[in-house]
């Protein structure tokens, strides 16, 4: 990642690859509450972000002041990669009504809880043999080790590619979401270079040829009006899988092993009240919502007394709405029993995260299995955490000390 | 009391039928909709108010 100048103030010109704002970007937010409830910064051609709860539900509602054509912020013009909305790269996360519902219709039976209870069982076995291969060692790395494996294995398997591909998958993964400080020039070469379109296109092909029940086949055979989708519209929504279900729920499940290394009541009281989980898991997904979006302005508008111009960015920061103080109390305490918790970590409005339910199923197997077998567990050393760079957060490396 | 979900604010967030199954029942596309004409049977009131508590999008009042 090239070098990027250090921010001077968050206010007139922030940056979300900052290393403060990596480290810990609540204080950055809580300040522009207060001073500005929609900063701006000159950088990536110019972006906006409101940092209020209001402010973010009112972007998220708007689809026709914003389009979603492109929603991960980097130095590449929008206009250089993505195709015109409403489809978009990969619907329909980039999609804009009305084409949006129809791309989103035909996903969403696949991510039901009922269709997300069916992979439940592998999932926790999955955990099992991670927590299995732990076994007799002291120190473990809550990420590396345990978090980053499960989503990434989950997708694959619904799928239908070789388990054997999950490290592949990481790595593309991280080209997407994590280099967006390289020049337009090696971001462009990335994309052009067409190495994840090729992956992608060979297990399409393999799935055309031998057609099988999973998730691949179930786009493959799809209709939309009658015809079956195009095959770039399957690539990108096996891309969008892909990207959207992995980084994201791994960040989830690492952030929540983070709290509890730290908090010896929380773990405890889990440990001995498991019927709380699903109240925690929500706690958790609020106060360390991995997930910003962005979006383009799609035409100029005054919002909130600033002047948005057609094409500027914005940084939808749902991790923000969720602390603040005027729509939840006790914003930035974590309250694992908390009772009332309208929490927006899964966005809000017709881009409702597609994978919530699985998210969920996820995280919640994930830290049932780890307190089932190690309940006690405390962070070697806080400063060893890392956290990962963009518009997904999380810690990439948790060092535990099991016991 | 009497729940009911407004479907054009519904998104599938799913909250309420994960805390109140006996009081919403989700279609295929994930959609929240109140069971049968929405009474709340006695003691499910405080289930009731959770769900509407907890729906990110305001979607279900109760009366």
């Amino acid at each position: 990642m090239s070098t990027r100048p250090p921010v001077t103030d968050f206010a007139t010109d922030f940056d979300h690859t900052d290393p403060r704002w990596v480290a810990d970007p609540y204080p950055i937010w809580d300040d522009l509450r207060v001073r500005c409830p929609v900063a701006h910064s000159d950088r990536y051609g110019g972006v906006w972000l409101p940092v209020t709860h209001e402010g973010v539900a009112a972007v998220a509602y708007d689809t026709e002041h914003f389009t979603s054509r492109a929603v991960v912020v980097s130095e590449l013009r929008p206009n250089e990669f993505a195709p015109p909305a409403p489809v978009g790269l990969a619907p329909p996360i980039t999609s804009d009504p009305p084409f949006h519902a129809l791309a989103r219709r035909l996903l969403l039976p696949a991510f039901s809880p009922k269709a997300v209870a069916g992979y439940e069982v592998f999932t926790r076995e999955l955990c099992s043999d991670l927590l299995d291969a732990m076994q007799g060692r002291e120190v473990v790395d809550a990420a590396l080790d345990y978090a980053q494996h499960i989503p990434v294995r989950v997708i694959v398997q619904m799928l239908g590619f070789p388990q054997e591909d999950a490290d592949l998958f990481r790595r593309f993964i991280h080209m997407i979401l994590e280099d967006v400080g390289q020049s337009p020039e090696e971001r462009l070469e990335q994309f052009e270079g067409g190495e994840i379109d090729a992956y992608l296109d060979e297990r399409i092909e393999d799935h055309l040829a031998r057609p099988r029940e999973d998730l691949t086949t179930f786009l493959l055979e799809a209709e939309l009006d009658g015809n079956k989708l195009a095959p770039e519209h399957v690539r990108g929504t096996v891309l969008l899988l892909m990207i959207a279900g992995i980084d994201t729920t791994w960040s989830a499940i690492g952030a929540s092993l983070w709290h509890l290394a730290q908090h010896a009541d929380d773990r405890r009281r889990l440990a001995g009240e498991p019927s709380l989980m699903p109240t925690a898991v929500e706690e958790f997904l609020r106060a360390y919502a991995p997930v910003t979006m962005a979006r383009l302005v799609a035409q100029d508008f005054e919002f909130q007394g600033r002047p948005l111009k057609e094409g500027d960015w914005l940084l939808l920061p749902f991790p923000a709405a969720n602390r603040d103080p005027a729509a939840f109390s006790d914003a930035d305490r974590v309250v694992i029993d908390r009772a009332e918790n309208r929490h927006a970590a899964f966005g809000l409005g017709i881009h409702r995260c597609i994978g919530s339910n699985l998210a969920r199923m996820e995280l919640r197997v994930a830290l049932e299995e780890w307190m089932k077998r190690c309940p006690e567990f405390t962070l070697v050393d806080p400063a060893a955490v890392t956290w990962s760079a963009g518009q997904v957060r999380g810690p990439r490396s948790i060092p535990v000390r099991l016991g | 009391m009497r729940v009911h979900v407004d479907p054009e604010r519904c998104q599938g967030h799913n909250r309420c039928y994960s805390i109140a199954p006996e009081l919403f029942d989700i279609d295929d596309l994930g959609n929240a909709h109140e069971v049968g004409d929405g009474v709340v049977p006695p003691g499910l009131e405080e289930k009731a108010q959770l769900a509407v508590a907890n729906c990110p999008e305001f979607a279900i009042s109760v009366s």
